[in-house]
């Protein structure tokens, strides 16, 4: 087992690829996919994540409520959360980190972006 | 008036003795200052020796560099002072050559780095575009891929009518696909696009907040199968955060141009090869089923 286990929520299949494609070089870590925030949810309750990594408009559940519901359970209310969106505005940026969101990337996303941001909140 | 003591004064034995008495004092006072005197001059002779001893010392040194004879181990130490001189010098250059190769890796690095992360753009792109031969699929793929990774916000993919030669929306994002203006191919930005094949970006782009005109899109890139043209991909506006394309959003124009056209055509003809299969399976089963009595 790798020593990061890291959650990608995303809808999109594209995107889902591109991240964690691009989440893969990083060393020792293991990704999981989710495709929406219900999805997510169930995940991020069974298992334990060091990062978890979300995007905004998903059917089901969004990224927003997703975000709300980890930082309010008591196991994981202190794992990092990175913001994916396409919402480039200042209040949905202000909105996601009042909710607790760790960072926010806008897409289209640049790979070593979302590594740094990545290797930063895991302390690597 | 006169200056001169009375003569009572001069001649008493008091004054007499208190004369002698000074006179004593000078002496010794002047005694000493011989002695210093004479101090200073041994002083300032010993001086003189020793600075003319240096100065043979000196001169002495001065010969053995200039004329290369001296003593051994003057010799033994200007060779080396010599070649650790050398040495720094090579040092110095070497350092100087590493720094700029280190500069020369670094970059190369950034540039590896960013190729890289075009690559696995493109790789997404094109395997998550034949991944289906589902054609509603592989349209919302294609959305997908413009919107997240190229980055529009509104824009419209219109398919070609061979036969009346016009261009009509698919499939569409940020607007109404009936709000889609009909295209003759030939005629304005998209038509002329379909005509010749060639993509179109307006040049410069509008700024950001600029009214979305749906005559006047920001792109325009056919989709052809070799230089057949099947569709276009038209974008009228951009997400808020993207201001203008770069290296890899032309890349991945070119990528959506040839690969969106080919997924689109294998999945019409996979479409419509399937609807044919069930017919003729149904035609079969109505000719060898066996009539009921």
């Amino acid at each position: 087992m790798a020593k990061y286990q890291i959650l990608v929520v995303e809808d999109s299949p594209t995107m889902r690829q591109l991240i964690t494609f691009s989440l893969k070089r990083l060393r020792d870590v293991d990704i999981t996919e989710a495709n929406d925030g219900v999805d997510g949810l169930k995940k991020i309750s069974a298992n334990k994540f060091d990062l978890i990594l979300t995007d905004i408009n998903m059917p089901i559940m969004d990224g927003i409520k997703l975000v709300s519901l980890v930082r309010n359970d008591a196991n994981n209310k202190d794992v990092p959360i990175v913001v994916i969106t396409t919402e480039g505005g200042q209040e949905d940026r202000d909105r996601a980190l009042a909710l607790g969101a760790n960072s926010y990337i806008t897409k289209p996303i640049n790979a070593t972006t979302l590594l740094d941001t990545a290797k930063e909140l895991l302390g690597m | 008036m006169s200056n001169e003591e009375p003569d009572d004064k001069k001649k008493s034995p008091e004054n007499t003795y208190l004369k002698t008495e000074r006179g004593e004092e000078i002496m010794h006072i002047m005694q000493k200052g011989a002695e210093f005197t004479h101090e200073l001059i041994k002083e300032n002779e010993r001086l003189r020796f020793r600075n003319a001893q240096v100065e043979e010392i000196n001169k002495t040194l001065e010969m053995s560099v200039a004329g290369g004879v001296g003593t051994d181990e003057i010799n033994k130490l200007l060779k080396k002072l010599s070649s650790i001189e050398d040495e720094k010098e090579k040092l110095l250059e070497k350092y100087k050559a590493v720094e700029e190769e280190n500069k020369d890796f670094a970059n190369r690095y950034l540039e590896i780095e960013a190729e890289n992360n075009n690559l696995a753009n493109l790789y997404v792109a094109s395997y998550q575009l034949h991944s289906t031969l589902n054609f509603n699929e592989v349209l919302r793929i294609i959305l997908e891929i413009i919107i997240n990774l190229i980055g529009a916000e509104d824009f419209a993919i219109m398919m070609l009518d061979e036969k009346t030669h016009k261009l009509s929306a698919v499939a569409t994002e940020g607007i109404d696909q009936k709000d889609v203006p009909v295209s003759v191919q030939g005629e304005g930005i998209v038509g002329k696009a379909a005509k010749s094949g060639e993509n179109y970006f307006a040049d410069p782009l509008p700024p950001g907040g600029t009214p979305v005109d749906l005559n006047k899109p920001l792109v325009c890139i056919p989709m052809k199968i070799k230089e057949r043209v099947i569709g276009t991909i038209v974008i009228y506006k951009l997400l808020q955060q993207k201001e203008a394309f770069n290296k890899l959003d032309y890349e991945l124009f070119t990528l959506l141009a040839g690969h969106t056209a080919t997924a689109i055509f294998s999945s019409k003809l996979y479409s419509e090869s399937e609807r044919k299969l069930s017919t003729i399976q149904g035609f079969i089963d109505l000719l060898t089923k066996q009539p009921q009595k």
